[in-house]
């Protein structure tokens, strides 16, 4: 794994103090996600996710973490309209959506950049489909891929990469739409913990120079608190919210925030949520 | 890798990859041994020269297929037919294919019909082809295509319906109409495989071409054969088999390199 390059193009951006402002009353939220519900195979299948109600604000980092199985990646599909709801609504800007589309971005837990692109092509895909001219669209694609570091790299194929690379450009790729929000479904879950670290430590950075709403999913404690502005605790299966927990560390925040006390004494709390869950299952 | 091992541990190793030196050699060996074989068997008389001609003597065939020209012109007339027969089956299998394993309805509409013609022998159809179109070259394209077509079909869509969800998934969140998905990225993912799919079933063309030269052809290698027999000319068959076998390798040749030009991302 390079270091970032040091000759980014992009300007960082003012970075965002907490609190964030409040929206002012009666304006939609970014991303707002009503009482949705998901039952699997008919009305007495299994229940997935029951009755979830989450409004994501605009530039707000916001993370679900839930026991495996409790439905947390299937929220995200619902959100993103890659699963079909059984009942609730998806609101986007306060537009009720019911179909995918780029305005909500996803990277997934597996590697999903399309083989038969090289990595510079990947991240044109997107503004290919809205019709960007070539010009633009290359671009955008290195601007994006300086911001992961992988400039170098933007005439090989995926399978060249290794799994940390992937799923840089894979957000880059992402990134390149200009979603509304920023879907990510353990986007990290299938790399090793040096590599995770690292990939950590770059999404902070990406994240704030592009103030994107973003809504992370894991079961990653220290990754939840570390990245998110709020994290959402939820039950094991049927998924319901359990707890939403504010994180009020400024940032930038650096990676060894995890050794402060007040976030080992977050993490024992949102640990404590998450073992009541585990041990009642059980 | 490591050399370390002796080579007799590496060959009796599954997946262990041998010396290129070893993989030439080791194609030469088993060439020279069964053409030693032949001539072996050939020159004791062991099979009545009748039945088994001496591998010079095959050779000589050739020469003299070759230098008459009539050995040219039979197999144009065959690589005529396959092409066209592969061609066409081709052309339509993929988009059909891709289609059954994209949507299920046309996989509920298509899957039983295929599935079952795909078990019929094509042989059988050869009469009634030659009933319904006559002996010209349409009667032996068809044959090559009722043979390729619906095979190429299931294959193609099984190779369509292996293509990962998220993939689909992803190009939905970037904007990928649901209308352009199959163009867009279920045909570009399964291409690699389509390719394979396409070698394989070249070969199978190769036969059915011959069971169509069999029955009913005034040309071809198919039709070579069949003469030779007539007139007791085993060189002549071996040579036409022998034509048959070079063909067939370079069409796979051909595919490898194709596929390693289209889909250079699937390298293996």
């Amino acid at each position: 794994m390079t270091e970032l390059s040091a000759s980014s193009p992009v300007e960082p951006a003012p970075i965002a103090l907490f609190p964030r402002q409040h929206r002012p009353l009666g304006t939609p939220a970014r991303l707002a996600i009503e009482h949705v519900t998901l039952r699997y195979g008919g009305p007495d299948g299994t229940l997935a996710v029951d009755d979830v109600s989450i409004d994501v604000e605009q530039n707000e980092f916001c993370v679900i973490v839930g026991p495996s199985g409790c439905g947390k990646s299937s929220l995200l599909y619902l959100a993103a309209g890659l699963t079909e709801l059984t009942s609730g609504d998806i609101r986007v800007d306060g537009h009720l959506v019911s179909e995918p589309g780029p305005d909500r971005g996803m990277v997934f837990q597996g590697y999903t950049l399309f083989p038969w692109l090289t990595v510079r092509q990947n991240v044109e895909y997107g503004p290919k489909r809205k019709g960007i001219g070539k010009a633009e669209r290359r671009a955008i694609a290195e601007r994006f891929l300086a911001e992961v570091g992988l400039g170098q790299f933007a005439d090989v194929f995926p399978s060249q990469l290794s799994g940390g690379m992937k799923q840089r450009v894979a957000l880059a790729r992402a990134l390149a739409n200009d979603p509304s929000v920023l879907f990510m479904d353990e986007p990290f879950g299938a790399l090793d913990s040096q590599t995770r670290g690292t990939m950590q430590k770059l999404l902070l950075r990406v994240w704030e120079h592009t103030q994107k709403t973003v809504l992370f999913v894991t079961h990653d404690i220290d990754e939840a608190i570390l990245l998110g502005d709020r994290v959402v605790v939820m039950t094991a299966r049927p998924g319901r919210i359990k707890a939403e927990i504010k994180v009020d560390f400024a940032r930038p925040r650096a990676m060894d925030l995890v050794l402060e006390p007040e976030f080992i004494a977050l993490k024992r709390h949102i640990l404590g949520l998450l073992h009541d869950e585990i041990d009642e299952e059980h | 890798m490591s050399s370390r091992r002796a080579p007799w541990t590496r060959m009796t190793t599954p997946f262990r990859d041998i010396s290129r030196r070893a993989v030439i050699s080791a194609g030469i060996i088993v060439w020279v041994m069964v053409v030693a074989a032949w001539w072996i068997i050939s020159h004791t008389n062991v099979v009545p020269a009748m039945f088994l001609p001496s591998p010079e003597k095959v050779g000589a065939a050739g020469v003299r297929l070759l230098s008459d020209g009539s050995l040219i012109v039979h197999t144009l007339a065959s690589l005529e037919v396959v092409m066209l027969g592969f061609a066409i089956s081709s052309i339509v299998a993929i988009p059909v294919g891709l289609w059954m394993g994209s949507y299920r309805a046309v996989q509920a509409v298509l899957e039983p019909l295929v599935n079952f013609v795909r078990y019929l022998p094509v042989t059988a159809f050869v009469p009634l082809l030659i009933l319904w179109i006559g002996i010209g070259i349409q009667q032996r394209v068809s044959v090559i295509i009722l043979g390729t077509f619906f095979q190429q079909v299931v294959m193609i869509a099984d190779s369509a319906r292996a293509v990962p969800r998220d993939l689909v998934n992803a190009a939905y969140t970037l904007g990928t109409k649901r209308s352009k998905v199959v163009w867009h990225v279920i045909f570009p993912a399964a291409l690699p495989e389509i390719l394979d799919t396409l070698r394989v079933t070249l070969g199978w063309a190769w036969s059915y071409l011959v069971v169509a030269e069999l029955v009913a052809a005034s040309s071809g290698l198919g039709y070579i054969t069949i003469k030779a027999m007539r007139g007791f000319q085993v060189d002549v068959i071996f040579m036409a088999i022998a034509t048959i076998g070079v063909l067939g390798l370079l069409s796979d040749l051909f595919f490898r390199f194709l596929r390693a030009r289209v889909a250079p991302w699937a390298h293996r």
